[in-house]
């Protein structure tokens, strides 16, 4: 088990390096000149050249990459911003802490929703009940995220006033854009969870637990929940991931300061610099999270824990 | 008094194609500490029966007519939490494929922990000394380590065991056993055959027996009930059974599983019975001398025949 933590720990260089280059190729190939970003477009074609040089501009791609690599993987450094000449780990740390809150309030809220909410629907398949809760979920993943976000700004900021319409740091300023957020990937969890289930109930050992005279709700709740968890739990760690990343819409629409509104900023800049840290960074979160979700699923399923010798 | 007493009883299911009689109005009792089997080929409904007793049903199942008496008790009109209160503790069941029937999340300790749990008000560490003493019980080396285990570390014949040790840790009035041989190879059935018998013998159990294998009918039980399309065909004494079957049904049955010559000389009767079928096959000739009731003619003593297939 150790040894295959270990493992999955070691397998993370290669997909960042993997990640890393391609990131950097599409940055390298897309148009936009660093130098004249920075020097402002009065300058003169000396001086861009000379910063180029400065910058390692004028070096070719593969030496380009590689002391770019080196430096994110030797020194853990990302560089410095273009514009404001920034660290950018540095920007992106200060920024942190907010989309993760952001992501974890809402991906632990569509958890504890979604999942009853599956359950609910696998027990009574084909009827008003679970086509109800679909109906819904569908309604959750349809919702474009920045038209819910406004339409939960007025009417919950500007005509009850019940939530203040921006802001992040009191929980009082969580609960709109948690819900914005959420509210998709709850569709999402509901679904899977409801086909899983369904797929669960139908088991020899579901029977036989019935058998045994386990009340319906232990059998659902202990004897299938457990084996329908695996497929949600994949779902969720891919929804954790894509909140990182799509938080961009749900910071800019509530002005919270985190990492998608960085993102946004410095693509509508050019920072290549940052935009290549903070793609890097969210990569890497991701990975994490897949790595979590992959050790989770051996604690789940005894035959996962059987493999990972 | 009976133990068991399953009077005309009907299991449908409910289908966009219309109802599915399932099980269509049969009747057998069954003695306490005695074995009946029921035997049919596949979709004869003989599964359908014993899920019936302690309504293990699907979504769309239900009982559309009849009843049955447990130990002097209507469980048919029972409610789910009733029910709950007799199934794994007065009725237990055991089923055809072991390797699936055990929950593969949980060890065999906790799924046999929690039957003794939920009967018996047992603490974990009572359940726990009851489980290692069950396991023993059912001829399971080191049953310590089978206790730790999964139930994917276990082969087909060791967790039929579980399941058997699981059926019978609250000590059941009736075991229902649901083909539960099919699935294993012979040597192993063997075994779990003989095991069973020993353990029906030692705590009294009444065994419901469902299977297509009449060889194995013949070692497990007294009495036999042939099924066919939800119906009894023929029922007797085991030993009546095999020496003077009636019914062209049940000596197709027994002609098949012997692979004789009696099939050939069977044959042309059997033909004609599942020709017959769809409009009505009368047994004429038995009911003019005389019938134990509209349905069904008394050859002898327990040994009954059905007069028609097709109720009008």
């Amino acid at each position: 088990m150790y040894r295959y933590i270990i493992k999955r720990v070691l397998w993370l260089f290669p997909i960042l390096l993997g990640v890393t280059f391609i990131v950097f190729t599409i940055l390298y190939l897309s148009p936009g000149d660093a130098a004249s970003l920075i020097l402002g477009e009065q300058a003169t074609q000396e001086s861009l050249e000379a910063l180029r040089n400065q910058l390692g501009l004028n070096d070719p791609f593969l030496v380009q990459f590689f002391r770019y690599a080196g430096d994110v993987f030797l020194r853990f450094d990302l560089g410095r911003s273009y514009i404001n000449n920034r660290e950018v780990l540095g920007e992106i740390l200060q920024r942190l802490p907010n989309t993760i809150l952001l992501a974890s309030l809402s991906i632990t809220f569509a958890a504890l929703a979604g999942i009853p909410l599956g359950v609910i629907a696998a027990k009574k398949p084909n009827t008003a009940v679970d086509n109800g809760v679909m109906a819904l979920a569908l309604f959750g993943v349809s919702m474009p995220t920045f038209w819910q976000s406004l339409i939960l700004i007025i009417i919950f900021s500007l005509t009850l006033g019940w939530f203040p319409s921006g802001g992040f740091s009191n929980p009082n300023q969580w609960v709109l854009p948690v819900i914005a957020l959420s509210t998709a990937s709850i569709g999402n969890i509901a679904r899977i969870t409801r086909s899983s289930m369904i797929d669960v109930l139908d088991q020899d050992y579901i029977r036989t637990a019935r058998s045994k005279g386990l009340s319906k709700k232990k059998v659902v709740n202990s004897h299938a929940l457990r084996n329908a968890l695996i497929p949600v739990v994949t779902v969720i760690g891919l929804q954790f991931g894509a909140l990182m990343g799509g938080a961009v819409l749900t910071e800019s629409v509530f002005s919270i300061n985190g990492l998608g509104v960085l993102m946004v900023n410095s693509i509508r800049t050019r920072d290549i610099m940052v935009v290549q840290g903070s793609v890097l960074f969210v990569a890497f979160m991701f990975s994490i999270v897949n790595l979590i979700v992959d050790i989770l699923y051996s604690f789940i399923d005894p035959r996962i824990r059987a493999q990972y010798k | 008094m009976s133990l068991l007493e399953v009077r005309e009883l009907q299991t449908y299911f409910d289908t966009r194609r219309g109802v599915v009689k399932a099980v269509d109005g049969i009747s057998f009792t069954l003695e306490s500490g005695k074995g009946l089997g029921i035997v049919g080929e596949s979709g004869s409904g003989k599964s359908q029966t014993a899920m019936s007793i302690i309504q293990l049903f699907q979504h769309n199942q239900r009982i559309a007519g009849g009843s049955i008496m447990f130990d002097g008790r209507q469980i048919s009109d029972y409610t789910d939490s009733q029910l709950e209160a007799i199934r794994g503790n007065e009725i237990s069941i055991i089923f055809q494929e072991p390797m699936s029937s055990l929950n593969p999340v949980f060890t065999v300790s906790k799924q046999l922990c929690e039957v003794l749990i939920t009967h018996q008000n047992m603490s974990s560490e009572d359940a726990k000394a009851k489980a290692y003493e069950m396991l023993k019980a059912v001829k399971i080396d080191q049953p310590e380590r089978v206790l730790k285990s999964y139930p994917h570390q276990l082969s087909g014949g060791m967790s039929q065991r579980v399941m058997i040790a699981m059926a019978l840790s609250c000590n059941p009035k009736l075991l229902i056993a649901d083909e539960p041989t099919t699935a294993l190879d012979v040597i192993i059935q063997a075994e779990i055959l003989k095991l069973m018998n020993e353990l029906k013998e030692k705590l009294n159990t009444a065994i419901l027996f469902i299977t297509h294998d009449l060889g194995v009918v013949s070692k497990m039980v007294d009495n036999v009930v042939v099924m066919h399309g939800g119906k009894i065909v023929e029922s007797a004494p085991v030993k009546v059974l095999f020496k003077s079957a009636k019914h062209p049904y049940t000596k197709r049955l027994i002609a098949a599983f012997l692979k004789t010559d009696i099939r050939r000389a069977n044959e042309g009767e059997t033909l004609d019975f599942f020709e017959a079928e769809n409009d009505q096959y009368d047994f004429q000739q038995f009911r003019d001398r005389g019938v134990a009731d509209d349905d069904f003619y008394q050859v002898s003593a327990g040994h009954m025949i059905a007069c028609r297939l097709k109720k009008k």
